[in-house]
């Protein structure tokens, strides 16, 4: 059975190449003149830069968080390059202009940019480095009045959208690696759906790390005005090298009346090799804010990535917003995830969900960390938490750290836990019955799982199921 | 069809089978009875091929092929069927899905084209009825929250869809009412066929008043200690097997 495991889940990271580009890459080193070079480079206005530097000097003022179940060298943040850009990128009339090495890139990764082998339904940002390579379907979103650009391309095209809701829900000064990030941020995504419309595609972002000691800081930032309704997919991966590479995101959705958002992250960045050696550093902060009647949904399958430090979280500020949290969180080898979510009930009536599914293998270590806090004011909220781990070899770990806090009677709130141990028996039923052992922990994984896979978007189920190497069909639904 | 010839198996250092022949042909029903910790059920593990029990000398013989030299599912795919005594619970997969991953893998090893959903389900429209089981079975998770007399019927169920050529049943009656005994006992009669071989492993006899053997072995301390027709079970449930196992332990 032991072997079987292991070559399961040692399976070769089959996106660890690195694509030969010349960039336009920054010293290392971060300073207030690093903030500003990045902040020229981009060709910012000057409110931008001044939210830059109040970050930067804030987060001067900051320490790095040490309350997660995690441990890891001190992080050399002056050894760090904040900004890295392929130098064939520059505005793009068309895809068509795009350099050939970053389109055989994505080809490699799956990602269709080209224009006929696009995969149907669905828009994709692709984001290389520090910088958008470009962004799929524009003009079919447009049409419905649907904004789906690069961050950048919307400080210019869009400054008062940006500008309004920027850090209103992620302020720069939130923790230690959101202040990092809003100084430093190179690219990211930016949506907005207006009044009242259903975004036509699925749309999708790709986030590829390239340069080597570079870190991605990148920034995404969905609005769904009210009764807009949107999914978003993100994924990402890295080549393998040596160093520990860092990567200090910031997603921020802003839903509101009535709108839904539906967030869905596939996340495989290079997490070392089996001694421990290399691998992404991902800290990130997304965090949803609900308005009345509004629905944020965080979906994520966390794979890859040396340390995980991550908690999708929903602010739930209307009445009768819900807020929903669907994880798999899957360790290996040496790979360290502290990932789970925060529900803040404020509104009248709201309603969180948590489902977290937790897989350790090999030495891996796995948290689950949860918050659900009720506000004095959010009389009637309602929280049902199910937080499950499966322990795969006797040499990894699971955790589990759930924080509860109400302040109004009338709340309801449920939390179920449960450890299991892939065992023996079940792998010799299902081989009893023809299943080879890789086939039954497959199986025995997907049903683990289950609740999560039916809550990602087709294309990306398909995803999982490749990334965790089991068969989904049929066992969903 | 299969040729077992003084078998010894272990679990660590306890010897259980302490040398085992048995010979099963097509067409044939064969019981194995015996007293607790007699040893049946390592030998009907061993058959399958659980990885807890080593074999430390002697030979099984399937179909010409030497079974020990095979994985567990390989001999799934061969035609072994072993109907757990205690049936694994799979949380989140669905019947429907289990099943038709075995049926296919089975298909697979002999070279034939994979079924999709949709043509399984006629598969399992037919064979439900075997078992008189409802079609909603398939849509919850194997054996999660099965009553003991559902998880029986569900190993029943799969053995009628998996066809085996050589099925054996570990104390297939244990925990059974007498409905439930009855149409375990007819769902394994109506699959019966005089190419294939059933061997059925019970403590008690009133299995046998259902599937009605051709052989009765008694199996004490490792050994197989008297071999009989029917009728042997018969003088058991009238005698209990003290008189059997006296003359051994003399």
């Amino acid at each position: 059975m032991t072997a079987s495991i292991e070559t399961l889940v040692n399976k070769e990271y089959q996106y660890g190449f690195v694509t030969e580009v010349d960039t336009d890459t920054i010293p290392p080193g971060l300073t207030e003149e690093t903030v500003r070079l990045i902040s020229k480079k981009k060709e910012e206005p000057e409110w931008l830069l001044e939210w830059r530097l109040k970050a930067f000097r804030r987060w001067q003022t900051m320490t790095e968080p040490r309350w997660p179940n995690v441990t890891y060298e001190p992080i050399d943040y002056q050894a760090h390059t904040y900004y890295s850009a392929p130098k064939s990128v520059k505005p793009l009339q068309s895809l068509d202009e795009v350099d050939p090495e970053l389109l055989k890139t994505y080809e490699k990764l799956g990602i269709s940019l080209t224009e006929q082998k696009r995969l149907a339904g669905v828009a994709v940002d692709a984001i290389f480095d520090s910088v958008s390579v470009g962004t799929t379907m524009k003009s079919e979103l447009a049409k419905a009045g649907v904004i789906f650009c690069s961050f950048g391309e919307a400080v210019r095209e869009h400054p008062e959208l940006v500008q309004k809701f920027l850090g209103s829900v992620v302020p720069y000064s939130d923790n230690f690696f959101a202040a990092l990030n809003s100084a430093v941020f190179s690219d990211g995504s930016f949506v907005y759906v207006p009044k009242g419309v259903t975004c036509p595609l699925e749309l999708s972002t790709y986030f590829r790390i390239n340069a080597a000691n570079a870190g991605q800081f990148e920034r995404t930032l969905i609005v769904a005005d009210e009764g807009a309704s949107v999914s978003y997919l993100e994924g990402c991966t890295a080549p393998k090298r040596d160093e520990h590479q860092l990567h200090a995101a910031v997603v921020e959705i802003v839903a509101l009346d009535r709108a839904t958002v539906k967030y869905s992250t596939v996340q495989n960045w290079y997490a070392g090799d089996s001694e421990g050696k290399g691998g992404i550093y991902n800290f990130v902060t997304k965090r949803g804010k609900a308005f009345t009647d509004a629905k944020i949904s965080w979906t994520q399958v966390e794979t890859g990535s040396a340390i995980t430090w991550k908690y999708p979280s929903v602010i739930l500020q209307g009445d009768n917003s819900v807020g929903e949290f669907y994880s798999v969180a899957v360790v290996n080898g040496k790979q360290q995830a502290d990932t789970g979510t925060k529900m803040i009930h404020i509104g009248r009536n709201t309603r969180s969900t948590i489902i977290s599914k937790g897989i350790s293998a090999g030495q891996g270590q796995n948290s689950y960390r949860g918050q659900v806090k009720v506000l004095p004011k959010a009389a009637g909220a309602r929280n049902y938490t199910q937080c499950d781990s499966m322990l795969i070899g006797n040499q990894c770990g699971a955790h589990t750290f759930p924080y509860i806090e109400v302040a109004n009677n009338s709340a309801t709130l449920e939390h179920e836990a449960s450890t299991s141990k892939i065992g023996e028996d079940q792998i010799f039923y299902c081989k009893a019955r023809g299943l080879n052992a890789e086939h039954a922990i497959s199986l025995i994984v997907a049903g683990f799982c289950k609740e999560v896979f039916k809550e990602l978007p087709m294309e990306f189920a398909l995803e999982a199921q490749q990334l965790l190497g089991i068969s989904l069909e049929g066992s969903v639904g | 069809m299969l040729k077992i010839t003084n078998l010894h198996a272990s679990v660590g250092e306890k010897e259980i089978l302490k040398g085992i022949s048995l010979t099963v042909n097509a067409g044939e029903v064969h019981a194995i009875m015996g007293p607790n910790g007699s040893g049946k059920s390592t030998l009907a593990q061993v058959i399958a091929g659980h990885p807890g029990y080593e074999v430390t000398s002697g030979s099984i013989e399937y179909d010409g092929q030497d079974l020990l030299e095979l994985e567990a599912e390989e001999r799934a795919q061969a035609g072994v069927f072993l109907a757990f005594q205690y049936p694994i619970e799979i949380p989140g997969v669905t019947n429907a899905y289990f099943l038709r991953a075995a049926y296919n893998e089975i298909r697979k090893a002999h070279n034939q084209p994979e079924l999709d959903p949709i043509e399984f389900l006629d598969v399992m429209e037919e064979k439900l009825t075997v078992v008189e089981m409802d079609a909603s079975m398939m849509q919850r998770s194997v054996n999660a929250g099965f009553s003991g007399g559902e998880k029986k019927r569900n190993e029943i169920l799969q053995m009628a869809v998996l066809e085996p050529k050589l099925a054996v049943l570990d104390e297939t009656d244990s925990g059974l009412d007498i409905d439930a005994l009855r149409i375990v006992a007819e769902g394994v009669n109506k699959l019966k066929r005089p190419d294939n071989a059933t061997i059925v492993v019970t403590h008690y006899q009133r299995l046998l008043n259902y599937i009605v053997p051709d052989h009765v072995h008694v199996l004490a301390g490792g050994r197989i200690i008297k071999s009989g027709g029917k009728e042997l079970a018969l003088e058991l449930e009238a005698k209990g097997y003290d008189w059997l196992l006296e003359p051994v332990t003399a």
